[in-house]
């Protein structure tokens, strides 16, 4: 959208799209173009159509209205494994009762690469072994997924997400579980990562410090869209959270929001 | 928003390794078909006629023409007619239960699903009692052709349930105990109100599992139907691997879920149906084999499939090995051993693994 160099034919891109959920409009003619290998933040309140937009730009919900497109290709024309080898998704919650080792769980980002009856490739061994690296998880890689801290689970998940080898990163409020150290620490390795990467948080000031783009959604529409400093204005954020800020900008040059007691 | 503060936060002890418990495929399988070989052998010469292993060797190569018949026509009989095909029936459904188990657990999600789950069993029971006590269609379906279709049917009946529930995989599992109590009540009041004692005996002894009547053509039927679903199962192994965070994350990692959860749903169904129909409701084998092997294979599909075959076929020879020989010469239901043994096999394997919960 903004950014100069953002087009819809390449990459993942949402043009206009809509999604009723339960007889409501959870999304209103959504926009979103990330520019290849930039980080977008998807911002709202609860309930603002964050996890349903990044749940239709997955493909894991059809929109009822408009399109969503992989390098100009509508979503329901690329086969759900081609997709998966390029676009991988980290959920807000994800637990499961068998007992896998870290090294299984990320081992499954594998899974759209391989064929059926035939082992894994010195290319699968590589990705997962990388993934582990990049995470920091290599030293963790044979204990159980159920011991595992919160955080550790989400930096896993993250782990797997990577070992797909994707082109664009959709992750449903990854830092939700996290302390102070471990949101910058995630925050700092998707921001590294060569890959586009749509997050949607919580924090307005993560956001505006790590995301190159910012697109601010209330009831299932988008409110603004652009830079931290056009979207996380002091009218906006009135607008939307209903909350008195101060905003001003940071030594290092991006917004900084401080909300103020009515 | 809560925040978790330490990576050292959770009470769980630390370090469950899994990774070094698992051996190479290749020698479990070649290993666990030795034991099922030497398994089968064995339990074809234990039993009230006296025959020992060179017999059973003697006897099969006769048969194939590799030899001269030196046995007598009797013992020939007993080993050709009854035991062998007894013996491999019980390794052929032993090995397709815990095929059935495997998938139904991962595909739903359910620790505790397996092929009764659906109701197929009850399904396959009310339709053998139809034949059998009503006389509904006989002269053209067989007992077993009954078992089968009322099996096909209850399975199409949980199917719309479920999809008309909601179609959530929890929706699978509750639709199938509705199905299997409502076809149990529905066998129990044929029964009750239609059989004479001798039918019921008949009825009842088949609805606890029976290999007694094992033929070389309801082995061929199984096994021919068990290779395809492993086939078929097999080559799905890495989307149920993919299943283990649900149906959402096993679609972002690429997996068509609709299509995978139809395809494999019906073949292990069509599955159950055959060895039910020919055996009656073994249960247990399915629910605890999946668990136990897992412990061998760790949680991949494309071990735990074929691991769990050879496992659930050693298991369910010498149960029934146990079950017809233990009384004898009265034969105890092969379900009642497969109970009796599973049920303190399945809380140990549970209590084990009570730390990844």
């Amino acid at each position: 959208m903004t950014a100069a160099e953002s087009d819809p034919d390449v990459g993942l891109a949402a043009t206009g799209v809509s999604r009723s959920l339960g007889g409501g409009l959870v999304l209103d003619g959504v926009s979103v173009a990330p520019a290849d290998g930039s980080t977008v933040g998807v911002l709202g309140p609860n309930g603002s159509g964050k996890s349903t937009l990044l749940r239709v730009l997955a493909g894991v919900l059809k929109p009822s209205a408009g399109r969503v497109t992989v390098d100009g290709q509508d979503l329901s024309d690329v086969a759900r494994r081609t997709l998966a080898q390029r676009v991988a998704v980290v959920e807000q919650h994800s637990d499961t009762q068998i007992p896998l080792t870290v090294r299984d769980v990320v081992g499954l980002g594998r899974v759209p690469h391989r064929r059926a009856w035939l082992a894994s490739s010195a290319t699968d061994e590589a990705a997962i072994h990388e993934a582990l690296e990049q995470t920091g998880m290599t030293t963790k890689a044979s204990q159980r997924w159920q011991t595992l801290s919160g955080g550790e689970r989400q930096r896993v998940q993250i782990a797997r997400a990577l070992a797909q080898r994707p082109r664009e990163l959709l992750l449903d409020e990854p830092t939700n579980h996290l302390d102070v150290q471990h949101q910058f620490e995630l925050l700092d390795l998707l921001s590294s990562l060569p890959v586009t990467s749509v997050i949607a948080l919580h924090d307005l000031n993560l956001a505006a410090m790590y995301c190159d783009e910012i697109v601010l959604l209330d009831q299932g529409a988008v409110v603004a869209a652009g830079s931290s400093a056009d979207v996380l204005t002091e009218d906006l954020i009135l607008q939307v959270y209903n909350v008195k800020a101060e905003v001003t900008t940071s030594p290092e040059g991006h917004p900084h929001v401080r909300f103020l007691r009515n | 928003m809560s925040t978790v503060t330490t990576d050292r936060g959770t009470s769980t002890p630390p370090a469950a390794t899994a990774g070094a418990a698992r051996s190479r495929l290749p020698a479990l399988l070649l290993g666990g078909c030795l034991v099922l070989i030497a398994s089968i052998a064995v339990a074809v010469t234990i039993g009230p006629a006296d025959i020992d292993v060179s017999d059973v060797w003697t006897t099969l190569l006769s048969r194939v023409g590799l030899a001269e018949p030196t046995l007598s026509v009797l013992r020939d009989g007993i080993i050709w007619d009854l035991r062998l095909p007894r013996t491999l029936l019980a390794a052929v459904c032993g090995a397709g239960l815990a095929v059935c188990g495997v998938v139904m657990q991962s595909l739903l999600r359910n620790p505790l699903a397996d092929p009764f789950v659906l109701g197929v069993s009850s399904g396959a029971s009310t339709g053998a009692v139809l034949v059998i006590v009503l006389g509904v269609g006989s002269g053209v379906l067989s007992m077993s052709g009954g078992a089968f279709l009322g099996a096909v049917a209850s399975f199409a009946l949980v199917l719309t349930l479920s999809h008309t529930l909601g179609g959530t995989t929890d929706r699978v599992v509750l639709s199938g105990v509705a199905v299997m109590q409502l076809l149990s009540a529905l066998t129990s009041f044929i029964v009750l109100t239609s059989a004479d004692a001798q039918t019921t005996r008949g009825v009842l002894f088949w609805l606890l599992g029976s290999l007694a009547n094992a033929s070389w053509s309801e082995v061929t039927t199984c096994a021919v139907v068990l290779a395809g679903t492993l086939l078929v199962c097999s080559g799905y192994a890495r989307s149920l691997d993919a299943f283990a965070f649900g149906e959402d994350a096993a679609a972002t990692l690429g997996v068509s879920v609709g299509r995978t959860r139809v395809v494999l749903m019906s073949v292990t169904a069509l599955l159950t149906a055959v060895l039910v129909s020919s055996v009656g409701a073994i249960g247990f084998v399915g629910l605890v084999l999946p668990h136990a092997a897992r412990l061998l294979t760790g949680p991949g599909h494309a071990r735990l499939l074929p691991v769990s075959a050879v496992a659930g076929a050693v298991l369910l020879v010498w149960v029934d090995t146990i079950a017809r020989t233990v009384l004898e010469p009265q034969e105890v239901p092969v379900g009642v051993v497969t109970a009796l043994i599973g049920v303190p096999a399945f809380v140990l394997i549970l209590y084990r693994s009570r730390g990844a919960q």
